[in-house]
This record gives structure tokens, sequence and C-alpha cells, in this order.
């Protein structure tokens, strides 16, 4: 196999706030600077770029070396949270935007969906626009005639084609304009989530387009979603992304726990505050022993988990329900307690959890009333394997629990 | 194995200032079609008298200049009748202006569009300059009918073999126009300020052209002013070529032809490199 796209030393600097007057002299300054031959002064000082802090330099890396390789015919799914970068990655790569230092090396042409409909013109028709379209997206006419009536049929538009796409719905658009996109003959692909719009079927449609386009096509596909469950679908492998940098590269299932793996690890929870209108609530929860950084248990490791709640008041019918969440935040199993105790405990048996992370949503239920007090994806905990049943299947994902069955 | 030598493309941070991407320009000719057919076709849509709106700007703005300058200032036309005079003016300058200001803000019209997909930005540019030909063209028609009327009417034009310069010199006003709007729109991407002056800026130009009055009745302590911009020469071999009245001489239009390929180049060239980064400052 050989490689399609080579990413070196990536770095891409920002300038943070507004444009105007104050940032003249510092233009001046830097073109003094490199008059005299000197480094950018401002480009110097190697903050992280967290988005919740505040700057001092007011120049922020988006990316901030980044090296790595794609295979021809990977999927490569690029996750991390709001601002961690991947956008800025994508624009770099389609050339939208150049990097500030850094360099990426590649083979084949790039086709970029970072937003679905780029250059549609609504007075247009869609006929025009799918012309005007694809040869944005870098296509010669001749090939748009020749693909023209399968991108129709894709986007299943074929009543509108010669109605203005003002006129259209916005699933509609989206159709249209995804359907043009996903029939450029590029060697490389690159979508920016853009099909959280458009309805099930046609996002169905879409991962299959892009799945086929990857898969059966052999070619290079690069991915940036939030939705998990379509980059665990689509892609072999995933680069997540923090702060503007790399922090995992692999396959993709690692990709994915790492991504979840990001809010902070506490296997305890407390709340210390004192509520005047709720007569309990939960005081504190944590699992294993207290103040431990994340609990790990092999899967035969029985998991004892306390919780203290603060009774100011008896509730009557008031009970503590606790759900465990796997690590897409998916409810696995639920226990309910009797009754309501100031200290209570929770033993969940041993074999039970298949490897990966978990972590709680407790709450105190009143019947027929509702929750009281809730505590949310609290005290993640960490299964092992080593040596369930299923063990020797590896990272394959067969789920999270371990059922008690027989063959007859 | 060397596995660099096999890739195809490359992104650096740097590039060649001399690096002008004319093929890739070259390669993506069927969107720049496409682009002035978009605009063309847009202007029109959902309107009753479609192109015929072409018309009116200048029809209107000759009435005017003739009400104004021929008859109420009495500025001179060097003998030729006065609507025909302004209109050639106008029909010339028009194209040429409007080239400059539409390319003076090409960079913020399009943010959104290259912001989101890369192809080279040169189209652009010249896809207003094109689909302003066709204005141009109509334009030209108007005043190619006017024209033909004064000639029927028996008035005192000579159209001459002069007239062959005339693809030069559309040739000329685009490359003018495109280059120095290239060079605003460049210097316009992080401050603005230079943006706000620029339709103040071509109105005050065309004082300094001979569009109202024949370069003979300059005074002479400014004449050199009106010689010094391109713009002039190639106005008055315009009207020189259909009308027969004008100062027409191979010197000065010649210096018309170096100072607008020195423009272009200098635009294409600050153009390219602001391209590239644009997108953060915009």
């Amino acid at each position: 196999m050989s490689l399609a796209i080579k990413v070196e030393n990536l770095s891409k600097a920002y300038q943070l706030g507004e444009i105007g007057t104050g940032t003249l002299s510092r233009d001046i300054e830097r073109w003094a600077a490199r008059i005299r031959g000197k480094d950018d002064p401002f480009l110097k000082i190697g903050e992280v770029n967290d988005r919740t802090t505040k700057s001092a330099s007011g120049i922020v890396w988006s990316l901030k070396d980044v090296n790595f390789e794609v295979e021809q015919g990977d999927a490569v799914g690029i996750i991390g949270r709001n601002g961690a970068g991947k956008s800025t990655l994508l624009k770099i790569l389609s050339r939208v935007t150049s990097p500030t230092t850094g360099k990426i090396q590649g083979k084949g042409r790039i086709a970029s969906l970072l937003e679905v409909g780029t250059g549609f013109h609504p007075e247009l028709t869609g006929r025009e626009n799918i012309f005007l379209n694809g040869a944005i997206l870098g296509m010669r006419k001749k090939e748009i005639e020749r693909k023209f009536d399968e991108i129709v049929d894709f986007a299943g538009v074929e009543r509108y084609v010669d109605t203005p796409v003002k006129r259209y719905s916005s699933g509609m658009y989206v159709r249209l304009a995804f359907a043009v996109a996903a029939h450029l003959e590029s060697e490389i692909l690159i979508v920016d989530e853009v099909l959280a719009v458009g309805d099930t079927e046609f996002q169905k449609k879409c991962l299959g387009k892009m799945g086929d386009i990857s898969k059966g096509e052999g070619r290079t596909v690069l991915f940036v979603s939030h939705d998990m469950n379509s980059i665990a679908q689509l892609c072999n492998s995933a680069i997540l992304l923090i702060n503007g940098s790399i922090n995992y590269k692999g396959t993709v299932n690692a990709g994915i726990s790492s991504y979840y793996n990001l809010n902070e690890k506490k296997n305890i929870y407390t709340n210390n505050e004192t509520y005047v209108l709720k007569p309990c609530f939960i005081k504190k929860i944590f699992v294993g022993t207290e103040n431990v950084e994340m609990g790990e248990y092999y899967f035969y490791n029985d998991i004892l988990i306390q919780f203290e709640i603060d009774i100011q008041q008896e509730v009557k019918g008031a009970n503590l329900f606790v759900l465990i969440l796997n690590q897409s935040k998916k409810r696995v199993f639920a226990c309910e307690s009797e009754k309501l105790y100031s200290n209570m405990k929770l033993i969940l048996k041993a074999n039970q959890l298949v490897r990966g992370n978990y972590s709680i949503y407790a709450f105190i239920n009143l019947a027929k009333v509702g929750p009281i007090d809730s505590a949310e994806d609290v005290c993640n905990f960490k299964i092992l394997d080593n040596g369930s049943p299923l063990a020797k299947h590896g990272d394959y994902d067969y789920g999270n629990v371990f059922a008690n069955y027989a063959w007859l | 194995m060397n596995k660099t030598s096999e890739f195809d493309w490359e992104i650096t941070s740097q590039s060649s200032v001399f690096d002008l991407k004319l093929n890739d320009t070259w390669e993506y000719r069927d969107l720049l079609v496409l682009l002035v057919r978009r605009d063309f076709v847009s202007f029109y849509k959902q309107t009753i008298f479609g192109p015929l709106w072409f018309f009116i700007q200048p029809a209107l703005q000759t009435v005017l200049f003739t009400f104004v300058f021929g008859k109420l200032a009495g500025i001179s036309t060097d003998g030729l009748p006065q609507p025909l005079f302004y209109m050639a003016g106008i029909t010339a300058w028009n194209y040429f202006a409007e080239c400059l200001t539409k390319t003076s803000t090409v960079f913020k019209d399009n943010a959104n569009i290259f912001g989101k997909v890369y192809f080279p930005r040169l189209i652009m540019p010249v896809s207003i300059v094109v689909s302003n030909l066709v204005r141009f063209g109509v334009q030209f028609l108007l005043f190619l009918a006017v024209m033909i009327y004064y000639l029927y009417m028996g008035a005192s034009i000579e159209p001459n073999f002069y007239i062959l310069l005339f693809p030069l010199l559309i040739l000329l006003m685009a490359a003018l126009g495109l280059g120095a709007g290239m060079i605003i729109s460049a210097m316009t991407t992080k401050y603005r300020d230079l943006a706000l002056l620029v339709t103040f800026g071509v109105q005050l130009l065309m004082y300094a052209t001979t569009v109202i009055y024949p370069l003979s009745t300059a005074s002479a302590n400014y004449k050199w002013l009106i010689e010094a911009n391109p713009m002039t020469a190639i106005i008055e071999t315009f009207r020189y070529g259909f009308l027969g009245k004008g100062s027409f001489n191979w010197a000065s239009l010649g210096y018309a032809t170096g100072v607008t390929a020195v423009i272009l180049f200098a635009g294409i060239i600050i153009f390219n490199k602001v391209e590239k980064n644009f997108v953060d400052t915009v």
C-alpha cells in the first residue's frame, strides 16, 4: 500500500480578537522583524489552544505539530471536541487556507466537502446548480454531463430539476448538494460533518455511498463527525485531536473510546451544596475505594459502589435508582433499591460486564412524582479483560454484558 | 525506497512569488464559463424585460450628461454630437469602472465560498471581468445603434481604420480594471479602509479621464495628469476610431499598454499572495 497523504509538523496559528487599529501596530512590528531577518515576535509563544482559558499572546495555535500518514484506501475518522482543530486541519488539506508551518504531501485529486451546496445560487435551477457546483468542486463539464443522471437519481429530485433551488426544501437542497460532491471522481474525499442535515434515510444513503467510495473504489476518505456511530460504521482508523495536537491515532474503536474518556475521569462524585427545597439529595457516590484516579477492575472482580444520601426529611416512597452507562452513554442495565437510607452500598457481581469504560447515572426517585435529585454520568470505572470466555476475540465489539446462556 | 517522490502535490506555508498558477486556472475554464452564465442569468431572473435592463443605465446617464455637461456647462465635444460623444465615453468608462469596483471586493463578496472550497481564486475576478464584458457588449450595441442613427442623419463622424484597435482597447480596459481591482481587493482583506474609498475614487478618476470632455480642451496645467491616466489614451483611441475625433497617438497608447501590463502583473502576484491566507483575516 502506498501513502495517500503525509502530514509533517503541521501548525496553524490564528489571531485572537478583532482586527482593527490595534493590529496595525503589531503588523508593522512583525514586518520590521522580518526585514531585519528575525523571527515573527508574535508567533514565538507556544501556548496550548484551550478555548476555555484566556490567552496571553493574542495568538492561538489551532494546530500544533501535527504528524500523520494516511494510506491509500483508508477511511480515517477525525474526532475531537469543538475547537480541537478538526476543521482547521480539513481546511488546510483542502487548500482553503495555508499552514503557518509544516507541510502536507499527497497523491491524487482531493475533493472536499466542508459544507454542502457551496456556491449554489438560489436563483438558478437544480440543473444549472449541478453544473456550477460540480465545476466549483473541480469537475469538468463533460464529467458532469456523464454523471448528471446518476446525480439526479441519487438526490431523488428529478421532478424539481428545472426549478430554482430557492424553492427547494432544505432537505432537497442538501440531497442535491451531497449528490454532486459524492459523484466527484477524486482519489481523496474530505467530508466535514455535513450529514447532520437531511433525513435518516438520506444519511444512511450518504454513509453507504461513502463506504462504497472507500471500500469499493479504494479511494481515501477523511471524515469529521461528532456522531461516533457513523465514524465507527465508516472508518477503519481514527485520529483524535485535543487542543490542536494529536492525542491518539490508530484503530477506530480505540480512538472512539479515548474520545469518550476525554471527560474528566473520577471515581467519585460529591455534592456539597445545601438545598432548601430538596428534602434529600445524593451527597457522594464512589466506586471502590475513595480517592483513586479511576477504578480499574478485572472482569472477575465484584464492584462496590457506595452512596451517601443527605436525608433532611423522610420522604415516603423514595428510593435510589442506579443506571450503568457504557462509554457511548447508552444505558446498560438498571438497579433499583427498595428504600432510601443515608448510607447505601451496591455490589455489581463479577463476570457480568464486558471490558470497557462505564459510568453511573443515579437518581433519587419518588414514585409517581419523578426524580428528586440526580447525578448523571459520574464515577467512571473501567473493566479489564483477562480471560473472559470471549477474550480471544480481542478488540471485537461484542456488546456490554455477559449473559447467562446455555446451548442445548 | 524514497516515498516522497511518489507524491504529486504539496501544501506548505510558502510559495514562489512568481508562481502565477495560470495552469491551474486554465484547468478550471469550465467553471469560468459557468460563473459568467450564472452572473448573466441571475441578473435578469424574475424580470420582465430581462437583458433589456442593461440598456437603461447608459441611456439615462447619456441623457443626464448631455443635459448637465453639454447644455448647462457647455463643455466642448470636439464638434461631435453630444449624446454620441458622452455615450462613447460612458460605455467604455463604465466597463472599466465596473471591472474595478466589482473586482476590488472579490475577497469580501466571496469569503463564504472561498472559505469552503478550493479552486484557483483567480477564476473569480476573471469571471467578473468576463461577465461585465457581456454587459459591455449589450451597451456597445446601443452605442452602435446611436452611431448609425447619427451617420444616417449626416452628422460629422468619420469611423476609420483605427476602429480595428477596438479589441485591444477592450483587452486593455479589462486588464487594467482587473489588475487595479485585484490590488485593491488584496489590500482590503485585512483593513477595509481602502474599500470605502473605491466607489468615491472611481468617480473622481472619471473626471481625470476624458469622459465628459475631450483631451484637446484640457488646460495645460493639468494635461500631464490627465495623460498620465492610462484610461485617457484608451478612451481617446476609442473615440478616434469610431467617431474620427480625439487625440490619438501611438506613444500614449503604448504608454497605456505598458502601465496596464505592469498593473495586471502586479495584481496577479499580490492577489495570489493574499489568496493563501485571506480566509483567516477577511
